[in-house]
């Protein structure tokens, strides 16, 4: 049945339309997959009855032509989004055993639309984290075996509890971005606070779009940074992401952030002609030490563009330097005040305490790890008293001049911007971060801005490495222009050849 | 700008996270590292800028005054550790 | 500021006189259905987490909605406080750990509060009137209830009150007095009931106060304050102010030093006793919350909160001293309720005519508040409706009933006839007054005939006459009209 997991979700979409294909059927493909990729560690949760149950339903509106626009496609959903009595524990110690009794808004949308729930996703704890390595779950592999890696010895990493050697996916959305690259379903929900769905992208060789902040809901999204999170898709194709973020975006009066926009038919933009586009190239995304490989990865994107009609200009963004420093206060300070409601009295873990304090202290050492703690701390520090207006003021007052470098950008006439992903391709797991936090924090130099802005971005697959692991090209758009970056991610996908996905080792 | 192990012992506190004290020093090393990370923004010239309070223009939206929730004790309870008669039930507070 | 209202209100010491310095920071509940950022009920009592939504109670991704009524009475309070509405404000976290405050942190309004500086006219008496300044309004959540004392190790938390919307109405240092601080809050009450955004209900704990006092030698720079927390009571506001201005006094007098702190008034024993706890102060790392906007508010959305505000108390006093001739004394009791104040009005205009206005008010700030009092009920429900007392009134105008059968009347409006008509219930019980002389007459020898001894006292005696008076008005089950008899009897017993 290997066939059905190596369908697009828009060629699964047209067959089960025709009803060539039931959705009963592709949803067992993709539960056996999963079956036999166990040892990616994607999963923290697999729904397979409810899957089923919802494929049989989703069957019969096929059969009555009342198919949504989703119908009986199997999606896999982020450990972050809340799925009602389902496992929601953002995979971190201190939610344990938490089944909410409500349903986040973007999953409900993919619910009304006929999507199938294949189960939840491991990522990072409480999204913080590139490498997915900060799991309560473990860490998750890549499907893209190290370079000069046999079958063999890759199966052996897998079936460690560890994984060393293997490649990372990237963070937080790692079990998202892994399942979808592996074909462990069409397409998977993932959320994108600095960077989490477009650098994962990038080191799986498939698609991710975080849109502009307020496009989707973040009503039943555990929260990590208020102003920085958002929902967005993971899928192998342009086409297949926009067709799950059509669903998953749209106003919500239950979210005082969420745009009241209309969602504009994102797939109709795929295949637009990008003639007379123009395309900025900031040159502070040049940096220095950057390898040529990726250079020239950018430059061959430049060059795409510009075949394709659109106009390369050099753009500058001075401010670009600034944003990841800015984002290490203003993501932990948000963070250290929307997880305190994770203190066991309500929900989740409770450690015992002789008052309440020290249930709180305990509750809370035992139930976050050590990147969650981290952040805390330094969250709480830049807020508290005689720090604030250092950092924390500091840091937001950053943040305006960095959009502001952006909204100069698009007032000149610019549409996109093109940059590299990633400063590197996938890193070994267990290989970065050990001696000093902020080793891990650089994967997100060129994806932050992005969030600090408010701005959609976009991840396409680009090319290999010399080593043979895909690297990633991303495309910042105007608020709310996510089509324009369909547009110009369809014509980059095109140019660079679909991105051949790698056959099971792991099982 | 580094803190000391004192003020490590006080963010936790505030945290309400319990660290033990062989962890301190540790963490201490932590917390500088990214603090020194952050020093590159000292630098930059914040003159009359605004921080940043709304990502997007857009106006607070307002709810009309209805009572359209609550009424699900069992819901709000479910989850809990512990409760008693539709109560959560903590250790006591010590003032 | 006078000095000879401070000098009045100074505090004599072991060492010299000192003066008091109070401030208050009054929090009220807004009055609406739903909570400031959860459609969950405000309604009072209910189960435990009944009123509770999944927002209420902080589960992971639930997020916050404002509630456009909690706004407008803001705005509504504000400019009955004759304040600045501030046309943009934003709301802060409030950040720290207790169990019913389920987030962890608290939404209020730190750096720019919807409201800003306004002032209230507070009078004390006919001739002391001051003027206090308002720094502030802002709004906020309430927090939930913690039982403490249900068990010996555990705490029962309710989060129904979690949530309810809150105005806090922060003072200048404006008061001298336990007096002035008790006329202060009772005038703010009636200021937030005329406007309808809180029903100032301290029982119910809807209106409560965080009492700031300082003490200094007259003209001395301000000492050092301390915060008596959650008064409940206007009566215990006094008090502790009393016994913390007290404190501080023996306490500079004996040497010490006044430390800032927050304390809390024990009614039992009379004291304030610190709440510091061994632990440093909370600090509290206020930052914008980053799940809510700035609120804008539109000036057509001020001015039609403008154009719809009632009359308010200052205004209606001194309108009725004008229409309706009352002294300021009995303007200031009837409009102290705006329920009372309507009942009045509606009373002395009733059926297109305009009675007599001190009469009408007379009868309402007497027995009918009495009794209202006494039954713990506005003077709506006492039993009279402003068409009864208006035709109350009318019935002794026109002469038909004595003031005295009026009383009568009134024992039956409260009780067994309430809602009923006084002129039918004048003609169904026989009511009216005898003013016959011939009558009275008669019934005055009567009584001389069989007590002529005591009518020769009386002579001497004046004093006698009102036992009379009494002797006659029993003879006529009580309709006799008073003064009638009083007057024939003097005539006859030649006093």
């Amino acid at each position: 049945m290997t066939d059905l997991t190596s369908l697009t979700l828009a060629e699964a979409r047209d067959r089960l339309k025709q009803r060539a294909i039931s959705s009963v059927e592709i949803t067992r493909a993709h539960l056996g997959a999963i079956e036999r990729a166990e040892g990616l560690n994607t999963f923290v949760a697999i729904t397979a009855e409810k899957a089923l149950q919802m494929a049989e339903a989703s069957d019969a509106r096929l059969a009555r032509k009342e198919a949504g626009p989703l119908e009986g496609l199997p999606i896999g959903v982020k450990d972050l989004y809340a799925t009602e009595g389902v496992h929601t524990q953002a995979c971190s110690h201190i939610l344990d055993g938490f089944k909410p009794r409500y349903e986040s808004t973007v999953t409900a949308n993919l619910w009304r639309d006929g999507a199938v729930m294949l189960g939840k996703l491991n990522m990072d704890e409480f999204a913080m984290g590139s490498s997915n390595e900060t799991s309560y779950y473990g860490p998750v592999a890549s499907p893209w075996l190290p370079p000069n890696w046999s079958r063999d010895r890759g199966r052996a990493a897998a079936l460690s509890s560890d994984k060393r050697g293997l490649l990372t996916p990237g963070g937080s959305s790692g079990g998202s971005a892994s399942a979808v690259s592996a074909r462990l379903c069409l397409a998977a929900t993932a959320s994108d606070t600095g960077g989490s769905i477009r650098q994962p992208a990038a080191f799986t060789g498939i698609v991710g779009i975080k849109p502009t902040y307020g496009r989707c809901s973040r009503y039943g999204m555990v929260a990590f940074a208020s102003s920085l999170d958002q929902a967005g898709p993971l899928a192998r194709t342009v086409r297949d992401a926009a067709i799950m973020l059509r669903s998953m975006a749209g106003p919500d009066p239950k979210d005082s952030t969420c745009s009241p926009t209309p969602v504009p038919d994102y797939e109709a933009a795929v295949g637009r002609s990008v003639k007379g586009m123009k395309i900025g190239v900031p040159k502070e995304y040049r940096l220095e030490g950057m390898s040529s490989e990726i250079e020239r990865l950018w430059a061959r994107g430049a060059e795409w563009l510009r075949a394709a009609g659109a106009s390369i200009v050099d753009v500058s963004l001075p401010h670009t330097p600034y944003a990841l420093p800015a984002y290490y206060i203003v993501a932990p300070a948000e963070a250290s005040s929307n997880l305190a409601r994770y203190d066991g009295v309500r929900y989740g873990l409770r450690e015992p305490g002789a008052d309440i304090t020290e249930l709180y202290e305990k509750t809370r050492a035992r139930g976050f790890g050590t990147e969650v703690r981290r952040r805390l701390m330094i969250g709480t520090y830049v807020l508290s008293a005689g720090y604030y207006d250092a950092y924390y003021v500091r840091a937001q007052k950053i943040r305006t001049l960095i959009k502001r470098d952006f909204e100069r950008v698009f007032a000149d006439g610019v549409d996109a911007i093109l940059t590299p992903a990633t400063p590197s391709a996938a890193f070994g797991i267990g290989e970065k971060g050990s001696d000093n936090p902020v080793e891990m924090y650089l994967n997100d130099v060129f994806t932050v801005t992005v969030n600090m802005a408010g701005l959609p971005g976009l991840v396409a697959p680009a090319g290999l490495s010399s080593e043979g692991l895909p690297l990633g090209l991303q495309l910042i758009g105007r608020p709310f222009d996510e089509e324009t970056l369909f547009a110009l991610g369809e014509t980059i996908e095109q140019s660079a050849g679909r991105m051949t996905l790698p056959e099971p080792w792991w099982a | 700008m580094s803190v000391d192990l004192n003020t490590v012992r006080r963010i936790a506190h505030l945290a309400r996270i319990a660290v033990s004290e062989a962890e301190i020093p540790h963490l201490q090393g932590e917390i500088n590292a990214i603090l020194k990370f952050v020093e590159a923004l000292d630098t930059v010239d914040v003159d009359g800028v605004e921080p940043m309070t709304s990502v997007i223009p857009m106006r607070l939206p307002m709810r009309e005054d209805v009572v359209a929730d609550g009424d699900i004790a069992p819901l709000v309870l479910a989850n809990a550790p512990l409760t008693e008669d539709g109560f959560f039930v903590v250790p006591k507070v010590i003032e | 500021m006078a000095t000879d209202r401070a000098s009045a209100k100074l505090i004599k010491g072991a060492t010299g006189d000192w003066e008091v310095i109070v401030g208050l920071e009054v929090h009220a509940q807004v009055t609406s259905r739903s909570k400031l950022f959860s459609a969950a009920s405000t309604a009072f009592g209910g189960e435990p987490n009944s009123h509770v939504s999944l927002v209420d109670a902080a589960m992971p991704g639930m997020l916050p909605v404002i509630n456009r009524e909690c706004v407008a009475q803001a705005v509504r309070t504000g400019l009955g406080l004759k304040a600045q509405i501030n046309r943009r404000s934003t709301f802060d976290r409030k950040n720290y750990f207790y169990p019913d405050l389920p987030q962890g942190y608290q939404i209020s309004q730190y750096k720019s509060p919807i409201v800003g500086e306004g002032e209230i006219q507070v009078d004390l008496t006919p001739d002391h009137s001051i003027k206090v300044g308002i720094e502030r309004l802002h709004l906020e959540q309430d927090a939930g209830k913690s039982l403490h004392d249900q068990s010996p190790t555990m705490s029962f938390v309710d989060l129904n009150r979690s949530g309810v919307a809150l105005m806090e109405i922060v003072s200048r240092p404006d008061m001298r007095s336990a007096d002035e601080a008790k006329a202060y809050v009772s005038k703010l009450r009636t200021l937030l009931r005329y406007i309808g955004s809180s029903d100032g209900d301290m029982e119910k704990g809807n209106l409560r106060a965080d009492v700031n006092v300082s003490v200094r030698r007259p003209g001395d720079a301000l000492g050092t304050r301390c915060e008596i927390k959650n008064v409940n009571s206007i009566r215990f506001i006094g008090q502790a102010i009393e016994t913390e201005a007290r404190r501080q006094i023996a306490l500079i007098e004996d040497g010490g030093a006044v430390e800032q702190e927050t304390r809390l008034f024990d009614p039992a024993r009379g004291e304030t006793r610190s709440l510091r706890s061994k632990e440093e102060a909370h600090d509290y790392r206020y930052f914008p919350d980053p799940d809510l906007l700035p609120l804008e508010l539109d000036p057509a959305f001020i001015d039609a909160m403008a154009a719809d505000l009632p009359e308010l108390p200052d205004a209606k006093r001194t309108r009725f001293m004008a229409d309706y001739g009352l002294s300021p004394y009995d303007a200031s009791i009837l409009v102290a309720e705006r329920e009372t104040a309507d009942f009045f009005e509606d009373s002395v205009n009733h059926g297109g005519a305009k009675r007599d206005a001190k009469a009408v008010a007379n009868w309402l700030m007497g027995d009918i508040s009495a009794q209202a009092n006494a039954q713990g009920v506005a003077v709506a429900d006492a039993g009279l409706s402003p068409a009864s007392l208006a035709s109350l009134v009318d019935l002794i105008g026109e002469g038909v009933i004595s003031g005295k059968i009026a009383k009568d009347l009134l024992v039956r409006l409260f009780a067994d006839d309430r809602g009923a008509d006084p002129r039918a219930l004048v003609e169904t019980h026989g009511l009216r007054q005898v003013t016959d002389t011939g009558a009275i007459d008669s019934a005055v020898d009567a009584v001389i005939a069989a007590n002529a001894d005591k009518a020769e006292q009386a002579k001497t005696k004046p004093g006698m006459l009102g036992w009379f008076v009494g002797q006659v008005m029993k003879s006529t089950g009580g309709k006799a009209n008073p003064q009638a008899v009083s007057d024939a009897l003097k005539k006859r017993l030649g006093v």
